[in-house]
């Protein structure tokens, strides 16, 4: 799982079946020390993230398997809203 | 199959309910000579691994499934074993 920020959300009305009711959101991935690391994505959500939150998300096959109806489609899905990030290597 | 290092621990209330009672760990990936490889990502802990241990994990769904037993788990790195040393041929 990798880490994220949410930062935004994102409204199609013309979308595949499989994406009804699916909340897209948009995340920038970020690296250990919480700096964007590569480009914004598109993600899937299961725990209710908002614009702001720090997440966790997973990418490919588990995506979408994490998904009510894991049939629909989706290669990245926030996984979990993060509390904190307990670092014990002096940092 | 990967090394890594284990940096810390992520605490998070609101999640997928695959990751109840399993700890999350961060890890950093580390080549075998124990420099980062990468940048650090959430995996969950098998082997009771803490802070400064080296770890193998695999960073593949069928085998995180397998590790976890759940047909169905949406997870894909997983650690899988605390190293104890790296033997490494002189010469590579």
């Amino acid at each position: 799982m990798n880490f994220g920020r949410v930062t935004g959300t994102i409204v199609c009305s013309q979308k595949l079946e499989g994406f009804d009711g699916e909340k897209l959101l948009l995340v920038q991935p970020l690296d250990e020390n919480m700096q964007p690391k590569g480009r914004e994505l598109v993600a899937t959500d299961v725990v209710q993230a908002g614009p702001g939150d720090l997440v966790f998300f997973e990418t490919g096959r588990e995506a979408a398997i994490a998904l009510e109806n894991h049939w629909n489609v989706s290669d990245a899905t926030v996984m979990a809203i993060i509390d904190a990030v307990n670092r014990e290597d002096g940092r | 199959m990967k090394i890594g290092v284990v940096k810390g621990s992520v605490v998070a209330s609101a999640k997928h309910p695959i990751y109840n009672g399993h700890r999350l760990l961060l890890v950093e990936p580390i080549d075998h000579l124990g420099n980062k490889s990468g940048a650090g990502f959430v995996a969950i802990d098998q082997v009771q691994a803490g802070p400064g241990d080296k770890v193998i994990y695999v960073d593949e769904g069928n085998s995180a499934r397998t590790v976890l037993n759940d047909p169905k788990a949406p997870a894909r790195a997983v650690l899988i074993a605390i190293v104890d040393r790296i033997n490494v041929e002189a010469g590579s």
